[in-house]
C-alpha cells in the first residue's frame, strides 16, 4: 500500500466520519442532559431529505442546510415534549420518530419527485462544494508534508471543518462553562439542579434543541456534501453507530471524535478493499462492508470497558415532595 | 464573613434586628382531601436553633417545603425579617437568605465539592471565576467553622457526614442567613452527628438561624434553643427547650402516653438456639469483615449487638441470614447450618426456622413495586397454606392473611393493595416485621429494626419484639442506637473492628462504658 492510497483513505474517513460526529455529538448534548435519544437516525435521514429536496428547489445548499435543520429540530422537539413535558419513554418515542422519518420521507419524496422516493442530483451551488484552504497546491510538491495538507486536510467542504471545531468548542461549552456545568448537572442529578432555582425543563429543551441542530447538520451533509441527493433510508444506520460511538467515547467530546473517525476509517477500508485476499481465502465484500456494524454491536455490548452513562438518562424528572 | 452582595437584593442585617427571623401565620395547605398543614404560625427568632419535632407524616416537611417554595400555601404569610416575603419557587427562596439541607442531599455525585457548590450560583457565563471565589470562601469557611472539606474531591468519594457538609456550605455560599435542615443525623454516626452540631452551634453564634427538623428527641434536646412539635398537620406546642423534657415532648407528638423505656418482665431464658462458634467473614474487596465472633442466643431472651455502624455487624447478620458466605460454625438447635455451599440462602434459613429483619428494609427487606399482600407473604410464598392447588397459587388467601396482619401490626393505611413505596417509613417497616415474627420462627435476625421509623411505631415494634421473647423465642438484635440496645436487650455485645469486645448485662453497664467499648477500648482486662 502506497503512501498516496493511505492518504486516500485517511482522506475518505474524515468525510465518512463527518455525519457521524455530528449525530455523536448531537448525541452527546441529549444524553448530557439526560434525555437518551435513539431518534438520531430519524432525524438525520428527515434532515438529508430536506436538504436535498430544498437545495434542488431553490438552488442554495444555503437553503438546504437550513431547512435540514428546521426539520431536524421539529423532530427534536417532538421528542422533547414526548420526554420532557409529558414524561414518556425516551426509547419509544425515539423509535417512533425513526419509524416517521423513515415512511415520510420516502413519501414526500415520491410525492414531489416522482423518482422512486429520492430526489434528483445535485449539481452546482445546490451542493457543498470543497474548500481548498490556502496554498494547498503551492505546498503540493513539498514531500509528505505536502500531499497531507493538500490531500487530506484541504479540500473538504464547509461542514466537515465545521464538525472539526465543534469538538473544541463542545468541550469548551460542557466544561468551560456555567451553561455546561448546569447541562451536565441536570443528566446527573436534575434534583440538585432544581434545588438551586434552575429549570430544568428549560435546561433539557435547550439540550434537545442543540441535538436537532446538530443532527440537522449531520443529514444536511449525507445528502448534499457526501452525496449528491437523497436516496431512500440513505442515512442507512449511522445514527445508531453514532450512538455506540457515543457509548465508546464515554459521553466526552474529545473521544467522541476519535470514535467517529474510527467508524469512519472502518467504512473507508470497505470502500476501498472491496475484495481482500488472506492467502487463498478472499475476504468477501458484504464482511468488509458489516465491519462498522459489527463493531457497534461489540460495543454496545459492553466489550469495550466501563462506560457510565449520565445517571439520570431515560428518566424523566418528577419533582418530589 | 459573606462575601459582598451581588445580588442586589435588599440588605437583611439592616432589617430590624428585633424581629423574627421567620415567621409564619396561619399556613394551611392541602394535598386534595389531606389537610397536611392547618392554620400553622410560629416565629423563630434570629440567632438561635429552633427545632421542629413531629412524627413521619405529621407535615413538618410539607411546612418546610412551602418555606423553601416547593408549594405554595393554600392561605397564610410568611414574613421574613419582619417583612412579607412571597416564595413561589426555589430561586425566591434562596434569595430571601433561606438556605435548605435535605434528608436526601441534593449533590452530583461525580462533580467536585466545587462544581457543587456553584452550580446554580455561578457569577456569570464562565466557570473559572466562580470556581476561585468558591476555593476561597471553602477555605475561609473550614477554619471558622470546622466545615472542612477537601474542595476538588468528588462528592461519589466523600463520607455522608463530608456530603452533608457540602450541602451547609452550598447555602453559605448563597449567602443565607436561614438553615433549614430536615433529618440531619439520620445518615450519620454518633462522632459526625457531634460534629455536626458543633457546626451548628457556631453558625448560630454567628447570628445565623437554623431550623431543625427531626423526629430524634435526643437531638431536640441537645442543640436546640426552642422546639416546636407537630401533629397531624397541627402546630400543636412550642416550647423552650430547657424547660421541656423528653417524655412531655414525645407525648405532645404522639398525643398520649409513650413509653420511653421498654416495659419488660426479666428474661426466662431457656435452651441454648443459636451457636456461633470462631465465625469469619471476608467481603468482595478482599477485607476481612468479621474477625473470629463466638456468640450464643437462648430461647427466651434478647441479645443486643451494639456497634458504630461498619464494624462487621451488617456481614455477621447476612451470613445468619444466608446473603453472604463465610467461614467457621454456626449452630441452630444444635445442627451446624450452611456458610459457603448450596444451602447458604435465605429460603434454606427460612427452613431452619430463622426469619430476618434485614438491615435496610428497603433493599433487602421489601420489593418496594410490589403490593402490601405480595410483600407479607414473600419468601413464605410457596407454603402450603397459600397453594390453591398444584399449579396456582391462592392469591385471595394471602390477602386475606394480609389484612389479619396488617390488623395485629396496626399498619396504616391497611390496604393491601397498596405498593410497599407508598407506605411510610415506619409502615414499611411493620409489614417486613410483621411477615418475618408470623413466619413462627425459632431465631429472629433483627437489624436497626426502627431506623427511620418514627416514634409510635418504634413504641410498637419494640412490644412485639419483647412480645415474640417472652413466646419463648431467641432473638439477635443489631443495632447502632445505644438506646435501643440498651432498653430491649437481656444481654449486650458490642462489637468493634470484626470482633466482639465484650458482654455485658444492661442493668450492670451504662452507656459510657459501652461507649468505651464501641470505640475499641477495652479498659479492664
Amino acid at each position: 500500500m502506497d503512501f498516496l492510497t493511505v492518504l486516500q483513505i485517511l482522506d475518505s474517513t474524515i468525510r465518512l466520519a463527518t455525519p457521524l460526529l455530528f449525530a455523536c455529538l448531537a448525541g452527546l448534548f441529549s444524553e448530557r442532559a439526560g434525555i437518551f435519544d435513539i431518534g438520531l437516525e430519524g432525524k438525520m435521514l428527515a434532515a438529508a431529505f430536506f436538504a436535498g429536496a430544498i437545495a434542488y428547489t431553490s438552488g442554495s445548499v444555503w437553503l438546504g442546510m437550513l431547512a435540514a435543520i428546521a426539520a431536524s429540530v421539529i423532530l427534536s422537539l417532538i421528542h422533547g415534549l414526548a420526554s420532557i413535558t409529558f414524561r414518556g419513554n425516551q426509547l419509544i418515542s425515539g423509535v417512533a420518530i425513526n419509524f416517521l422519518a423513515a415512511g415520510l420521507t420516502v413519501l414526500i419524496a415520491q410525492d414531489w419527485f416522482r423518482q422512486g422516493g429520492r430526489t434528483p442530483s445535485l449539481s452546482g451551488d445546490a451542493r457543498f462544494n470543497n474548500i481548498q484552504l490556502p496554498f494547498a497546491e503551492t505546498l503540493e510538491p513539498v514531500p509528505v508534508i505536502g500531499p497531507i495538507y493538500a490531500e487530506l486536510i484541504s479540500g473538504h467542504s464547509f461542514l466537515v471543518y465545521v464538525g472539526l471545531l465543534s469538538v473544541p468548542f463542545t468541550w469548551w461549552l460542557l466544561f468551560r462553562t456555567r451553561f455546561g456545568l448546569r447541562l451536565r448537572a441536570v443528566g446527573e442529578n436534575p434534583a440538585a439542579v432544581d434545588t438551586a432555582g434552575i429549570s430544568v425543563i428549560r435546561l433539557r429543551y435547550i439540550a434537545v434543541l442543540i441535538c436537532g441542530i446538530l443532527c440537522g447538520l449531520a443529514g444536511a451533509y449525507l445528502s448534499t456534501g457526501l452525496q449528491a441527493g437523497f436516496v431512500k433510508d440513505m442515512s442507512a444506520g449511522r445514527g445508531f453507530i453514532a450512538l455506540a460511538a457515543l457509548i465508546f467515547a464515554k459521553w466526552r467530546p474529545w473521544y467522541a471524535l476519535y470514535a467517529t473517525l474510527l467508524f469512519g476509517l472502518l467504512q473507508a477500508i470497505a470502500i476501498r478493499f472491496q475484495n481482500v485476499d488472506i492467502g487463498t481465502f478472499t475476504v468477501p465484500v458484504q464482511f468488509m462492508e458489516a465491519l462498522p456494524y459489527i463493531l457497534t454491536v461489540v460495543i454496545l455490548a459492553g466489550f469495550v470497558g466501563k462506560a457510565i452513562p449520565p445517571r439520570a438518562g431515560g428518566e424523566p424528572y418528577v419533582k418530589e415532595r | 464573613m459573606t462575601p459582598e452582595s451581588q445580588t442586589g437584593r435588599p440588605d437583611r442585617a439592616a432589617l430590624s434586628a428585633s424581629a423574627p427571623a421567620i415567621e409564619l401565620k396561619g399556613i394551611s395547605k392541602a394535598f386534595g382531601p389531606v389537610q397536611a398543614n392547618k392554620d400553622i404560625s410560629i416565629s423563630v427568632k434570629r440567632g438561635s436553633i429552633h427545632g421542629i419535632i413531629g412524627e413521619n407524616g405529621a407535615g413538618k416537611s410539607t411546612l418546610m417545603s412551602i418555606l423553601y417554595g416547593f408549594y405554595k400555601a393554600d392561605t397564610g404569610q410568611i414574613l421574613i425579617g419582619g417583612q412579607e416575603t412571597e416564595i413561589p419557587d426555589s430561586q425566591a427562596a434562596i434569595a430571601a437568605g433561606i438556605g435548605m439541607v435535605f434528608q436526601h442531599f441534593k449533590l452530583v455525585e461525580n462533580f467536585t465539592v466545587l462544581e457543587n457548590v456553584i452550580l446554580g450560583a455561578e457569577d456569570g457565563a464562565m466557570l473559572q471565576p466562580s470556581i476561585a471565589k468558591a476555593r476561597e470562601l471553602l477555605t475561609q469557611l473550614a477554619q471558622e467553622y470546622e466545615l472542612n472539606v477537601d474542595p476538588d474531591a468528588l462528592i461519589e468519594n466523600l463520607s455522608v457526614g463530608h456530603q452533608q457538609r457540602v450541602e451547609i456550605l452550598k447555602a453559605l455560599y448563597r449567602q443565607a442567613d436561614i438553615l433549614i435542615l430536615d433529618e440531619p443525623t439520620g445518615v450519620l454516626t454518633p462522632a459526625e452527628a457531634d460534629h455536626l452540631f458543633r457546626i451548628l452551634r457556631g453558625l448560630r453564634d454567628e447570628g445565623k438561624t437554623i431550623v431543625l427538623i427531626t423526629h430524634k428527641l435526643r437531638e431536640i434536646m441537645d442543640v436546640t434553643d426552642t422546639v416546636s412539635v407537630m401533629r397531624r398537620g397541627e402546630m400543636v406546642a412550642t416550647v423552650n427547650t430547657d424547660e421541656t423534657s423528653p417524655e412531655e415532648l414525645a407525648e405532645l407528638m404522639v398525643g398520649r402516653k409513650v413509653l420511653l423505656r421498654v416495659d419488660k418482665a426479666p428474661a426466662q431464658p431457656g435452651d441454648s438456639v443459636l451457636e456461633i462458634a470462631d465465625l469469619r467473614v471476608t467481603d468482595e474487596k478482599g477485607v476481612d469483615r468479621v474477625k473470629g465472633v463466638s456468640l450464643n442466643v437462648r430461647a427466651g431472651e434478647i441479645l443486643g449487638i451494639a456497634g458504630v455502624a461498619g464494624n462487621g455487624q451488617s456481614e455477621l447478620m447476612q451470613v445468619l441470614g444466608g446473603m453472604r458466605t463465610g467461614s467457621g460454625t454456626i449452630r441452630v438447635n444444635g445442627a451446624p447450618i450452611d456458610l459457603s455451599g448450596a444451602r447458604a440462602n435465605g429460603q434454606a434459613r427460612r427452613e431452619l426456622g430463622i426469619a430476618h429483619v434485614p438491615e435496610d428494609r428497603q433493599r433487602e427487606g421489601l420489593i418496594m413495586e410490589y403490593f402490601a399482600w405480595e410483600n407479607v407473604a414473600f419468601g413464605y410464598h410457596h407454603q402450603e397454606k397459600y397453594q390453591r392447588n398444584r399449579w396456582l397459587m391462592d392469591n385471595r388467601a394471602l390477602r386475606a392473611d394480609t389484612e389479619a396482619k396488617m390488623e395485629k401490626f396496626d399498619i396504616r393505611p391497611p390496604l393491601p393493595w397498596t405498593q410497599a413505596k407508598s407506605f411510610s417509613g415506619g409502615n414499611q417497616q411493620k409489614i417486613v416485621v410483621a411477615r418475618e415474627m408470623e413466619s413462627d420462627p425459632d431465631l429472629l435476625l433483627v437489624g436497626q429494626p426502627t431506623r427511620g421509623v418514627d416514634i409510635g411505631a418504634i413504641e410498637f415494634i419494640h412490644q412485639q419484639i419483647v412480645a415474640l421473647r417472652d413466646q419463648g423465642k431467641a432473638i439477635l438484635l443489631v443495632s447502632v442506637e445505644l438506646d435501643e440496645i440498651m432498653s430491649l436487650s437481656d444481654r449486650i455485645a458490642v462489637m468493634f473492628d470484626g470482633q466482639i469486645m465484650g458482654e455485658r448485662s444492661p442493668t450492670e453497664t451504662n452507656e459510657k462504658e459501652l461507649g468505651l467499648l464501641m470505640a475499641g477500648m477495652t479498659g479492664d482486662a
